[in-house]
């Protein structure tokens, strides 16, 4: 064998599941600087290295792991944050297991190095350090907008402002983050963590304008006519599904995002500290099976929920949450009741939820695209005793920004029409994240949010060359 | 950070702010509303815009104190500051010169946001009747702002302490028989009123639009808290309304929903209490 038997893959020391199935801090706890040399030693540091195709953001992966190899973690995290403004975030909520990790020769045969562990340990090394400022082009005095203070946007505008331009940030919400403030848990990403690295991005000379509504206090063709060259815009899917069941409006049932934005922005689990209540019953049943279903089942638990159920119409193999999320909710006690559907949600005479009627599924033939659709098991209705219902079922587009810019081509989703590189219908308008491709992950979302300053850039060049001429 | 540059009392609850925030005030419309969060723990508070002033860049909101958010409001003064005010938010009314005379009803705190829609229907042309109602004098205001915008101004005190004693269902009906051609009705004010005066318009096929309050959070359109159900749909107040077909409406659903965090509530109240005789939250 050419490969020597590599080492076992360093495991990360959690928190115990009965310790903290009742409190928010961080589930995941981080390597040791001993852990983290020791991993970064499993590395093979590939001439060809595939595991820099898996990731969307192209971390030069194999150099800062050799860095750290030499225990050089000022060098790793320079190397580190070339190509990627949040790793500290990334590190924690990439699905590794399907990008860079997934690429991974040693996962070959043994399991892959723990990329996402060693990208958290550098990040989070270095922000104990305090990060240096980093390196920027010459001012170009040229502004550009970017709609939107999530993933997407961060990303492009720490790349647009490496690259010399004024970027200002308009965000609707108070704060900056987009769903790693108000959609992921403190327990899975400390709030105190995305703050300080959007504060890196303030470094770089990046403005946030918070509360600020495009589409309301301004619009797209305003910001254009007001000496922005482009605006990119990176509104997300913050717009929450409902199943259109009976019983829906009843008190006690709930959007995950309505949840999750209550217990995390407004800090809801410290209420009444905090002004901003978040309501858990005894018996609380969340519909859907994605990473935000996860978080809220958990979520619900650690307010003090009793007994916690995720209602799936498919089986375990189908659902879209992480492997790891969905480990860590059994552990803590999360209940599941696959293959069942919600048909009515049942109320009391005061308009609360008191009950919830649902009916199994069996899996049926494989369809066109290779799933195997469930089908409903007829007379196979039963009633379960619920007071809280939490839907968490997807997000579409938010039409807000959108709607504001007639000349902007949406499809009929109302996602923006935009091709790789982010450009839209209109010239100068550049798009991306999960407005663009439908709710998916942050990491793809600052892929696009990449692509699109480099786009925004060749595109005021272009048009300052022709002015110039 | 945006600076309250006026304060006026109106009674011990009822409050007024001229709130320094340009931007909203360049774009606000009447039927629209913000959103303010007066500190860092505080809660995101949904207030109607009750005037602006596009030249001063400020906007005036009426509130009154019921929760610890609105109490904990109502102890700031000129010169301080609240942390956030995003607006405007909401679809503006749909003012336009309609064919016959209109009748805009304001209940308590909804005299407020009735007074910028009477005024833009005014200046569209229209014959507007407004009618102003309260539990009793002390919570009544803008008596005169709100005459100053109609062609006929009705007010009314439950208890008849001023104006005209009883509800403004009664007062509304007299316009009504006068004026049998009313086109469109507004009415805003607390749930039970505006389903007080929907019952009364049904009858007469007029189109009634009234303003619907329910519990908010972003306001944007992400979370939902704020559904009602419109007909036979499930509508989000912060970016379908807040004004709808009152015919349509359900105020029963309306109502229970605004009791959701009713519990809540009232612990917030004991803790702010609990806080001004020096005790912690206990909550770290």
């Amino acid at each position: 064998m050419s490969l020597k038997q590599r080492a076992d893959r360093q495991g990360m020391p959690c928190q115990d599941p009965r310790v903290r199935r009742h409190n928010f801090q961080e589930v995941a706890l981080g390597y040791t600087k001993e852990q983290a040399m020791e991993e970064a030693g499993r590395c093979l540091q590939c001439k060809k290295p595939k595991c820099r195709e898996g990731c969307p953001v192209e971390v030069l992966i194999p150099d800062f792991i050799q860095a750290v190899a030499e225990g050089d973690l000022a060098k790793a995290a320079v190397l580190l944050k070339e190509k990627n403004a949040l790793p500290a975030i990334c590190g924690r909520v990439c699905p590794q297991e399907s990008q860079c990790e997934a690429k991974c020769i040693v996962g070959i045969k043994s399991e892959p190095v723990a990329i996402g562990r060693l990208e958290r340990f550098v990040a989070d090394w270095e922000m104990r350090q305090g990060a240096p400022c980093p390196e920027q082009a010459p001012r170009k005095g040229k502004k550009v907008a970017v709609v939107g203070a999530g993933p997407a946007g961060l990303t492009c505008a720490a790349d647009l402002a490496k690259l010399g331009y004024e970027v200002t940030i308009f965000e609707a919400l108070h704060t900056a983050g987009g769903v790693l403030m108000y959609g992921i848990p403190e327990f899975r990403l400390p709030k105190d963590i995305v703050e300080q690295e959007i504060d890196n991005l303030r470094k770089l000379g990046v403005e946030m304008q918070f509360n600020s509504v495009v589409g309301k206090a301004t619009n797209v063709h305003e910001l254009l006519a007001n000496g922005y060259e482009a605006v990119f815009l990176g509104t997300g899917a913050g717009l929450p599904n409902f199943m259109g069941i009976p019983g829906e409006n009843l008190c006690g049932v709930f959007s995950a995002n309505e949840f999750l934005t209550r217990t995390n922005l407004m800090k809801g689990y410290c209420f009444p500290e905090f002004q901003t209540p978040v309501k858990v019953g005894r018996k609380v049943a969340v519909l859907g099976a994605g990473n935000v279903a996860m978080d809220a089942a958990r979520t619900a638990l650690r307010l003090g929920a009793e007994e916690v159920h995720i209602i799936y119409r498919r089986s375990e193999k189908e659902m879209p949450a992480r492997a790891e999320e969905i480990e860590h909710a059994h552990e803590e006690g999360v209940q599941f009741q696959l293959l069942t559907s919600p048909v009515e949600i049942i109320g009391d005479e005061n308009g609360w939820v008191k009950a919830m009627k649902c009916v199994r599924f069996e899996l049926g033939e494989p369809d066109a695209s290779g799933r195997r659709s469930p089908v409903a098991i007829p007379g196979s209705e039963y009633i379960m005793d619920i007071d809280t219902v939490i839907v968490s079922i997807g997000t579409g587009p938010n039409p807000l920004a959108t709607k504001s810019v007639s000349d902007l081509e949406l499809n009929r989703k109302g996602n923006i029409v935009a091709d790789e590189d982010g450009r839209t219908s209109i010239p100068g308008v550049f798009a991306g994240g999960d407005i663009v491709t439908g709710a998916a992950t942050v990491i793809l979302a600052m892929g696009a949010g990449k692509k699109s300053a480099r786009a925004i850039d060749e595109y005021v060049m272009a048009k300052a060359a022709e002015k110039a001429i | 950070m945006y600076p309250i540059v006026r304060k006026e009392i109106f009674s011990p609850t009822v409050k007024l702010f001229d709130i320094k925030a340009p931007l909203v005030a360049a774009k606000a419309q009447a039927g629209q509303f913000f959103i303010l969060r007066a500190d860092e723990k505080g809660e995101r508070i949904p207030l109607t815009i009750a005037d602006f002033d596009r030249e001063e860049g400020t906007i005036t909101a009426i509130f009154q104190e019921m929760g610890a958010g609105t109490k904990r409001l109502g102890q700031l003064e000129v010169g301080d500051n609240i942390l956030d005010v995003v607006g405007p938010l909401g679809v503006p009314s749909e003012i336009e010169r309609f064919d016959g005379p209109v009748a805009i009803v304001g209940g308590g705190v909804g005299i407020a946001p009735i007074y910028p829609i009477a005024r833009a229907l005014k200046a569209a042309g229209n014959e507007v009747f407004a009618i102003i109602g309260a539990r009793n004098k002390e919570l009544l205001f803008w008596e005169e702002k709100m005459a100053s915008v109609s062609s006929q101004l009705i007010v009314c005190t439950d208890d008849g302490s001023y104006g005209r004693k009883g509800f403004v269902t009664d007062a509304l009906k007299d316009v009504y028989e006068a004026n049998s051609n009313l086109n469109h009705v507004w009415a805003i004010g607390p749930m039970p009123m505006m389903r007080a005066i929907t019952n009364v318009t049904r009858p007469w096929s007029v189109k009634t639009i009234v303003s619907m309050n329910p519990l908010m959070m972003d306001g944007t359109g992400m979370c939902g808290a704020c559904r009602v159900q419109v007909g036979n749909e499930t509508k989000f107040a912060c970016v379908d309304g807040p004004e709808f077909d009152g015919h349509l409406v359900d105020f029963d659903l309306a109502m229970k929903r605004l009791s959701i965090y009713k519990d809540e509530e009232k612990r917030a109240l004991a803790a702010l209490e609990h806080q001004h005789q020096g005790g912690g939250c206990g909550c770290h």
